[in-house]
């Protein structure tokens, strides 16, 4: 079985933005978001909207930085939480830009651009392809859990779906390269307990990472960070007990999205960050900036996906984990 | 990674739940709730008989925990106190307020008229169920013994 992808074309992100909500504004990265709602509203009257429109918001700041328009751009592929992906359809319809929607729980931001990616590798007609994920607190709370004034004590392992988006042009010009993709393996995460997902998806991260250093050959201190999605505190702590003896100085090189986008201290987030939102925000706001200047040179990006819906948990499935995972380095002109 | 060794995991790294911090909030947040009951009962038995007194403190708690839901403060509260606010009438009406402010957007009849019950719907089953069993022993009882 061969897994990794090598991307033939010079594949750029263009420009790239982070929207939120005002947890995610309160939070150590929002003043590297573009926009923040205070209200989380985005002057919807929904928030099955509000998210839709999150969507447009940013992918159109994604737009303006660039200095390109929706004509400009050949595909569309995007996702977010909402049953059938409808916050994307409504929140990009008016672009009509061709698009794939992409459904990959917590993982659609390394799924989108790692279909992107492959899109527009096979085809060099495509110029420029945009990515485009979403998660909102208030509508995944409705659709998964509780209603949003609903009154209930929360676990200490349970996580905070973010209110967040992020998107990306990709094209040929740019100073970070898509390099490599791999796509994840569904993989049992064993637990049935809605409010322990880090965990469940611990293992599918570990088997990405375990077989991407068997198959390249690649040794981790080329990396300056491997990055995961939404493993929060419980799923990261998990994963150093696999890895540590698998992957050289892992526990030191790892950052994980869920654990960044909120002070844990400050708000009763518990085991972090969770939603499709976190690692796209999280990418476009603090560490594509960081490779755009320079700071850091090579990373391995995964979202970590966790396979469930309300009624499989009701009946007793346990929550399988998905983590895609694509290589981002930074290029430097002469 | 076999099963065994994947749930070994997980049960070493999720944290536990602090139950004697989560037992020590319910129950003075809870006992607060009950001792505003006898407040208001004391104030009622002034005025009205003992049973429309009972009544009386029932219905002012489910518009307290009613009206703390809409101005969304409820839930901060019980994300402390837990079993305390949820054992008592205003965990009810919480449940029931918080599902019909959420479906009011999907239209009275199949929005808030189906699913306003959707998180009490247990509490009501149960409860009426449980209610009319205790009925008929209670009246198969007094048949015999009576």
């Amino acid at each position: 079985m061969k897994r990794i992808t090598e991307l033939k074309r010079d594949i750029r992100f263009v420009s790239f933005s982070a929207v939120g909500g005002y947890e995610e504004g309160i939070g150590p990265l929002g003043k590297n978001f573009d926009i923040i709602d205070n209200s989380g509203k985005f002057g919807q009257k929904t928030w099955e909207l509000a998210e839709g429109e999150m969507g447009r918001i940013c992918l159109n700041t994604s737009f303006t930085k660039s200095g390109l328009s929706h004509t400009d751009i050949d595909i569309i592929v995007a996702g977010d939480l909402q049953n059938q992906c409808v916050a994307t359809s409504l929140g990009l319809a008016s672009f009509g830009i061709p698009y794939i929607g992409v459904y990959g729980a917590c993982s659609t931001c390394t799924e989108s651009l790692m279909i992107l990616s492959s899109f527009m590798n096979s085809n060099p007609d495509i110029k420029y392809g945009a990515a485009v994920t979403t998660s909102h607190n208030s509508a995944a709370e409705r659709q998964f859990r509780t209603p949003i004034e609903y009154g209930g004590q929360r676990s200490p392992s349970a996580q905070w779906t973010s209110t967040a988006a992020g998107s990306f042009i990709l094209g040929d010009r740019g100073k970070v390269r898509i390099s490599s993709y791999m796509p994840g393996r569904i993989i049992d995460g064993v637990t049935s307990d809605g409010s322990n997902m880090g965990a469940a998806m611990a293992f599918a991260a570990a088997d990405t990472i375990k077989s991407y250093f068997e198959e390249s050959g690649e040794k981790s201190d080329e990396f300056d960070y491997i990055i995961t999605g939404d493993l929060g505190r419980v799923g990261s702590d998990i994963l150093y007990d696999i890895l540590k003896n698998e992957v050289f100085g892992f526990e030191t090189i790892h950052r994980d999205c869920g654990l960044i986008l909120y002070d844990s201290e400050k708000k009763d987030v518990h085991s972090g960050a969770s939603g499709c939102g976190t690692s796209a925000s999280v990418l476009a706001s603090h560490f594509l900036p960081m490779l755009e200047e320079g700071k850091i040179k090579k990373i391995l990006f995964l979202s970590t996906g966790a396979l469930m819906s309300p009624s499989s948990l009701l009946q007793g499935e346990s929550i399988y984990g998905i983590a895609p995972l694509i290589k981002l380095e930074y290029i430097e002109d002469i | 990674m076999d099963i065994n060794e994947k749930k070994r995991l997980i049960k070493k790294h999720s944290p536990k739940s602090p139950i004697v911090k989560n037992m020590f909030f319910a129950f003075l947040i809870g006992g607060l709730i009950c001792a505003l009951g006898e407040v208001i009962f004391i104030i009622a038995s002034e005025f009205f008989d003992e049973k429309t007194s009972q009544t009386i403190v029932t219905l002012i708690l489910i518009f307290l925990a009613a009206a703390l839901t809409g101005f969304g403060i409820f839930d901060k509260i019980a994300r402390v106190a837990g079993a305390g606010t949820l054992l008592p009438v205003t965990g009810f009406s919480n449940a029931v307020v918080s599902e019909a402010l959420d479906s009011k957007s999907e239209g009275f009849v199949l929005g808030v008229g189906a699913k306003i019950f959707t998180v009490a719907g247990p509490v009501i089953l149960f409860g009426i169920s449980s209610g009319v069993v205790y009925g008929i022993i209670y009246y198969l009882y007094t048949l015999f013994m009576g």
